[in-house]
C-alpha cells in the first residue's frame, strides 16, 4: 500500500510526456465514450499493475532519455561537416573491456531491481488468498458469448456479469473460474485487471475486488472465431443491495405471461429450445444464452447491439445482420410470428 | 572443383554475351549462382513485401472508423493471418537468406556457398511453399466455400484449428506451406553453416570475419533449433485434422496449451533469427559512415551469441496469460529480462562506433540510425511487456502489436533497407537515386511514428488485437484514423523505393566497385561481381582487409586483438 501511494505521486510527472497528453486529448475527443483505459484501474489486481507499470515507465524512460540522448549527441557533435572535414579520417579506436565490462553492470542492475519489483506483484496477484466473503463465478467461453455461473446462487446468465462492490469494510471480492466450451479465450475487462485465458481442458482462476460501482466493459482478447471482435463483456459493479436484489430476480423462474401464450407457444415449438433456456418452461438447452431473464440485460449478442423489441426482431430474422457468422440460425419465421415471439421475449424481466 | 562434363550453369558460362529473352528466363531458372539466387530470394521477399503491405492497407481502412463495412469479418481475418505469415516467412526469412546468400562468400572471400545445388533447392521450396499458401486464396476451399485462405491467425492456437472449428481445407494450406518453407529455411541454413566454416579465404579466421558473417551463423543456427518444434507441431496438427490424433484435441483429453508450448518455442527464437541479420547490417553500415572500425568486435560476436542462447528460454512470456503458475511466471520474467543485458551490450557498442567518428548522413546510414532509435524504443517496450503483471494487461491488445512492429518493422525493415541501398550498387553496379531514397526515408519515418506510436495508446485503452471492428463509444476512432493515414504514408514511401530499384537499375548512376569506401572484401571486386567472385583467392590479415590496403602505413593488423 505505502508503495503504491509513492507509486501515484509519480502520476502527475508522468502525464506532462507531451507524447502521452497529445493522445489522451484525442482519445478524448471522440465525444461520449467509455474507454475501457488500463489508466483508471479500479480493483486491487488492476491498482497493483497500474503502480508498477508506473514504477517501470519511469525506469524505462529514464533509460530513453539517457541512451537516447547520447545517441542525438553522438549524432550531432561528429557529424561531417564539409568537404575538409571528409579527406581524413578519424582516429580508429578497436574498443576497450574495461568500458564493455562497465556498460554490461549497469543493465544487469537494473534488470536485478525490475525482476524483484515483478516478482513481488506477480506473488501479490496470483497467489492471494481467496476470502471466505468471495463470490465465485464460473465463466464459461462459448463461440462467440459469455456464459456466467454463480454457483452457490443458482444462477446462471449471459454476456453481463453482475459483481458487488467491495469496500475495506466489507470486502466481496470476485473469483472466476474460466473454463471454455470449444476454443480459447481471453476474459479482458482493463479497469479491473490483467486478462486470463479461457481455454478447454485448462481450467484458470481470476479475481478482482471493484472498489466502485459503475459499469465496466472489456472484450474477449483471443482470437477465436470470425465474431472475435463482438465478443463484448459488460461488468455491473452493484451496491450490495442493488446485488442482492438482482441475485433475488434471477433466482426466480421465467415470468409466464398468459397475454404472450402464442409467442411462447412458438418459442417452446420452434427449434429455440434446442439452444437456450428459460427456467420453469420446456426451453431447456444449453447451446445459446440462458434468457431467462432476457429483458434484464441492456445488449444482445454479446453486446453487439442493444436490447430492444426492434433489435430482437432483427436479430431473430437473421443474426447476420449484427454478427455475421453468428453460430445462431437465421429461423425462417414469418415477421408476425417474430412479432410475436418479441413480444414472449420482452416479458422475461 | 569443375566439373568438366557437366557444366555448372551461371557459373562456368556466366561470361556469355548477350542471352535471348528466353535463355535469359532460363538461366534464372536453373542457376545454381549464389548471388543469382540471393537475388531471386531478394526480388521475391520484396514482391511478398508489396502484397502483405496490400493486405495491411485493406485492414487499415476498414478499422479507420468506427463499425466500418469495407471488409467482410472472413475477409479481414484471412488478411491479419496471411500479412502476419507472408511476413514472417515470405518476407522476412527469405530476405535474410536472400542477402546472406549474397553477402556471405562474397564477404569471407570464397567463389560460391557449399551446396550450390541445395542452395537452389532451397530457394525453390521456398519459394513454393509461399505461393502455395497464397493459393489458398484460390483454391482453398474454407468454411465460407472456395477461395478462403488461412483466417486462424499467424500463431493458429489450437483448438481453433481442429477440423470441428475450421472445416475446409484453409488451415492445411497454411500447415504444409509452412512445412515446406521450414525444409527450404532449413537448407538454407545448413549451407550458410557449412559455407562459413569450411570455405574461407586464406587469413580469414573466425574473428576477423565480417560482423555480418558471424551474425549469419547465429542466425543460421538459432534456425535450425527454431524450425525444428514449428515443423514437429505442423506434423502434430495435420496428424490431429486427418489421422485421428488428439494431441491438442481437447474433447478427447489433448492439450491445447502444447500447441502454444511449441508454438512459441518456435516463435520467440524466430523474431532472433530476423533480428539478428538486422544487427548485422547495421554492424555494417554504421562503421563505414561513421569512418571507424566497429567498437568492442568480441563484445559485438559473444552479445550475438549470448541473445541467441537467451532467445531460446524465453518463449512462454508469450503465454503469460494462459494461467502457469507464479513461479512459472516469474522464471520467464527474469530470462526474458536477460535479454536487455547482451542487447544493451550492443546499443553502447553501436554508440562508441559512432563516438568520434566522422558520421556522413547518406541513405543507408539514415536507415540505421533510425534502427538504433526505434530498436532502443522496441528494447523498452520489451521490458515493460516482460513485467507480467503488466502483461497480463498488455497481452494481445494493440501494445503488443506495436511492440513488435517497433521490432519487425521499425528494426528489421529499417535495417533490411539500409541493406538494399547500400549494397545495390555491388549487386546491379548502379547506385540507387539518393533524392528518392531520402524521399523513401523520410515518408517512411512519418509513416512509421504516426502509425506505430499510436498503437501503443490505443493498446492502453484496452483495444485488442485480431479485432475487424470496434463501437463508437469505446473512444478509439480518432487514434485509429492516425493509424490508417500513417500507414498509407509508409506504403507510399515503399511505393517510391520500389520505382527507385526500377529506374536506378535502367538510369543509376555508374556505381564503381567502392562506392561508399567500405573495408569488407565484397568491395574489392567488380559490381557486380563476376560468376567466380574474385579473380585470385584474398588473402586477409585483419577485420577490414581494404583498409590495410588503402592504408598501408596504419593497417588493423597492428592493432587488432
Amino acid at each position: 500500500m505505502r508503495q503504491r501511494r509513492a507509486l501515484s505521486s509519480l502520476r502527475s510527472w508522468l502525464t506532462l510526456i507531451p507524447w502521452f497528453g497529445l493522445s489522451t486529448t484525442f482519445a478524448l475527443a471522440d465525444g461520449p465514450r467509455s474507454t475501457p483505459t488500463i489508466w483508471a484501474p479500479a480493483s486491487t489486481p488492476a491498482h497493483e499493475i497500474y503502480g508498477i507499470s508506473l514504477f517501470v515507465l519511469l525506469i524505462t524512460g529514464t533509460i530513453f532519455a539517457v541512451v537516447g540522448g547520447l545517441l542525438a549527441y553522438a549524432l550531432i557533435k561528429f557529424r561531417v561537416r564539409d568537404a575538409e572535414d571528409m579527406k581524413h579520417e578519424p582516429a580508429q579506436i578497436y574498443g576497450s573491456v574495461q568500458v564493455e565490462l562497465a556498460w554490461t553492470v549497469i543493465p544487469v542492475l537494473i534488470v536485478v531491481v525490475l525482476f524483484l519489483t515483478t516478482a513481488r506483484i506477480i506473488f501479490a496477484i496470483q497467489d492471494a488468498p481467496k476470502p471466505k466473503s468471495a463470490l465465485d463465478v464460473t465463466v464459461v467461453g462459448h463461440q462467440f458469448w459469455w456464459e456466467f455461473r454463480y454457483p452457490k446462487l443458482g444462477i446462471v446468465t449471459a454476456n453481463e456479469l453482475h459483481v458487488p462492490v467491495s469496500t475495506k469494510s466489507n470486502p466481496e471480492p470476485t473469483y472466476l473460474k474460466l473454463l471454455s466450451a470449444d476454443v480459447d479465450h481471453s476474459f479482458w475487462v482493463p479497469q479491473l485487471g490483467g486478462k486470463t485465458d479461457l481455454i478447454p481442458n485448462h481450467p484458470n482462476q481470476m479475481w478482482f475486488d471493484p472498489d466502485a460501482t459503475g459499469l465496466y466493459l472489456g472484450q474477449c482478447a483471443q482470437f477465436c472465431g470470425i465474431e472475435h471482435a463482438k465478443m463484448l463483456i459488460r461488468v455491473y459493479v452493484d451496491t450490495p443491495d442493488q446485488f442482492q436484489a438482482w441475485v433475488e430476480n434471477e433466482q426466480k423462474p421465467g415470468v409466464q405471461d398468459p397475454s404472450v401464450a402464442a409467442g411462447r407457444h412458438i418459442f417452446e415449438t420452434e427449434a429455440c429450445v434446442n439452444c437456450h433456456t428459460v427456467r420453469g418452461t420446456a426451453a431447456r438447452g444449453t447451446v445459446g444464452p440462458d434468457l431467462t431473464h432476457l429483458m434484464n440485460r441492456a445488449t444482445i449478442a454479446a453486446g453487439a447491439a442493444q436490447n430492444t423489441p426492434a433489435n430482437l426482431h432483427a436479430w431473430i430474422k437473421d443474426p447476420n445482420v449484427f454478427k455475421p457468422g453468428a453460430l445462431m440460425p437465421a429461423m425462417q419465421l414469418s415477421d408476425q410470428q417474430i412479432d410475436q415471439l418479441v413480444a414472449y421475449l420482452t416479458t422475461l424481466h | 572443383m569443375a566439373d568438366q562434363t557437366l557444366p555448372i550453369p551461371g557459373t562456368l558460362d556466366a561470361a556469355q554475351p548477350r542471352l535471348g529473352m528466353l535463355e535469359w528466363l532460363h538461366s534464372w531458372v536453373v542457376t545454381v549462382d549464389h548471388k543469382k539466387l540471393g537475388i531471386l530470394y531478394i526480388v521475391y521477399a520484396l514482391f511478398f513485401l508489396l502484397v502483405a503491405g496490400a493486405e495491411a492497407m485493406a485492414m487499415r481502412i476498414q478499422l479507420a472508423v468506427p463499425s466500418n463495412h469495407f471488409l467482410s469479418p472472413e475477409l479481414f481475418n484471412e488478411f491479419f493471418t496471411m500479412h502476419g505469415t507472408t511476413m514472417v516467412f515470405l518476407v522476412g526469412m527469405t530476405i535474410i537468406f536472400g542477402i546472406g546468400n549474397y553477402l556471405v562468400p562474397l564477404m569471407i572471400g570464397a567463389r560460391d556457398m557449399a551446396f550450390p545445388r541445395l542452395n537452389a533447392f532451397s530457394f525453390w521450396l521456398s519459394a513454393f511453399g509461399g505461393l502455395f499458401l497464397y493459393f489458398s486464396f484460390i483454391g482453398g476451399f474454407g468454411l465460407y466455400g472456395m477461395g478462403s485462405a488461412p483466417d486462424v491467425t499467424w500463431w493458429a492456437y489450437a483448438p481453433l484449428t481442429a477440423k470441428a472449428f475450421t472445416p475446409g481445407h484453409n488451415t492445411d494450406y497454411w500447415a504444409l506451406s509452412l512445412i515446406v518453407m521450414g525444409f527450404g529455411t532449413l537448407g538454407a541454413a545448413i549451407n550458410i553453416l557449412a559455407t562459413v566454416f569450411s570455405m574461407r579465404c586464406k587469413g580469414m579466421t573466425l574473428m576477423r570475419m565480417p560482423l555480418f558473417v558471424w551474425l549469419m551463423v547465429v542466425t543460421s543456427a538459432l534456425t535450425l533449433i527454431t524450425i525444428t518444434p514449428l515443423t514437429a507441431a505442423q506434423i502434430m496438427l495435420i496428424i490431429d485434422r486427418y489421422l485421428g490424433g488428439h494431441f491438442f484435441d481437447a474433447q478427447a483429453g489433448g492439450a491445447p496449451v502444447v500447441w502454444m508450448h511449441f508454438f512459441w518455442i518456435f516463435g520467440h527464437p524466430e523474431v532472433y533469427v530476423l533480428i539478428l541479420p538486422a544487427f548485422g547490417i547495421a554492424n555494417e553500415v554504421i562503421p563505414v559512415f561513421s569512418r571507424k572500425a566497429i567498437f568492442g568486435y568480441p563484445a559485438m560476436v559473444a552479445a550475438s551469441i549470448g541473445i541467441a542462447f537467451v532467445s531460446t528460454t524465453v518463449w512462454a512470456h508469450h503465454m503469460f496469460t494462459v494461467g502457469m503458475t507464479s513461479v512459472g511466471n516469474t522464471f520467464f520474467v527474469l530470462s526474458t529480462m536477460m535479454v536487455g543485458i547482451p542487447t544493451g551490450i550492443k546499443i553502447f557498442n553501436w554508440i562508441a562506433t559512432l563516438w568520434g567518428g566522422k558520421i556522413r548522413f547518406a541513405t543507408p546510414m539514415l536507415f540505421c540510425i533510425a534502427f538504433l532509435f526505434q530498436f532502443l524504443c522496441a528494447g523498452l517496450t520489451g521490458i515493460m511487456l516482460s513485467v507480467a503483471p503488466w502483461d497480463w494487461q498488455l497481452h494481445n491488445s494493440y501494445f503488443v502489436i506495436a511492440h513488435f512492429h517497433y521490432t519487425l518493422a521499425g528494426s528489421f525493415v529499417f535495417c533490411i533497407f539500409a541493406a538494399i541501398y547500400y549494397w545495390y550498387p555491388k549487386a546491379t553496379g548502379r547506385m540507387l537515386s539518393e533524392t528518392f531514397g531520402k524521399w523513401h526515408f523520410w515518408l517512411f519515418l512519418i509513416g512509421f511514428h504516426m502509425t506505430f506510436d499510436t498503437m501503443h495508446f490505443v493498446g492502453m485503452f484496452g483495444m485488442p488485437r485480431s479485432i475487424y471492428t470496434y463501437q463508437a463509444d469505446r473512444g478509439w476512432g480518432t487514434l485509429n484514423m492516425i493509424i490508417s493515414i500513417g500507414g498509407f504514408i509508409q506504403a507510399i514511401g515503399v511505393l517510391l523505393f520500389a520505382w527507385n530499384l526500377i529506374h536506378s537499375y535502367l538510369h543509376g548512376k555508374e556505381a564503381g566497385n567502392d562506392p561508399w569506401d567500405a573495408w569488407t572484401l565484397e568491395w574489392s571486386t567488380s559490381s557486380p561481381p563476376p560468376a567466380y567472385n574474385f579473380a585470385a583467392d584474398p588473402v586477409v590479415r585483419s577485420r577490414r582487409p581494404l583498409w590495410d590496403i588503402k592504408h598501408p602505413q596504419d593497417p588493423d593488423w597492428k592493432y587488432e586483438r
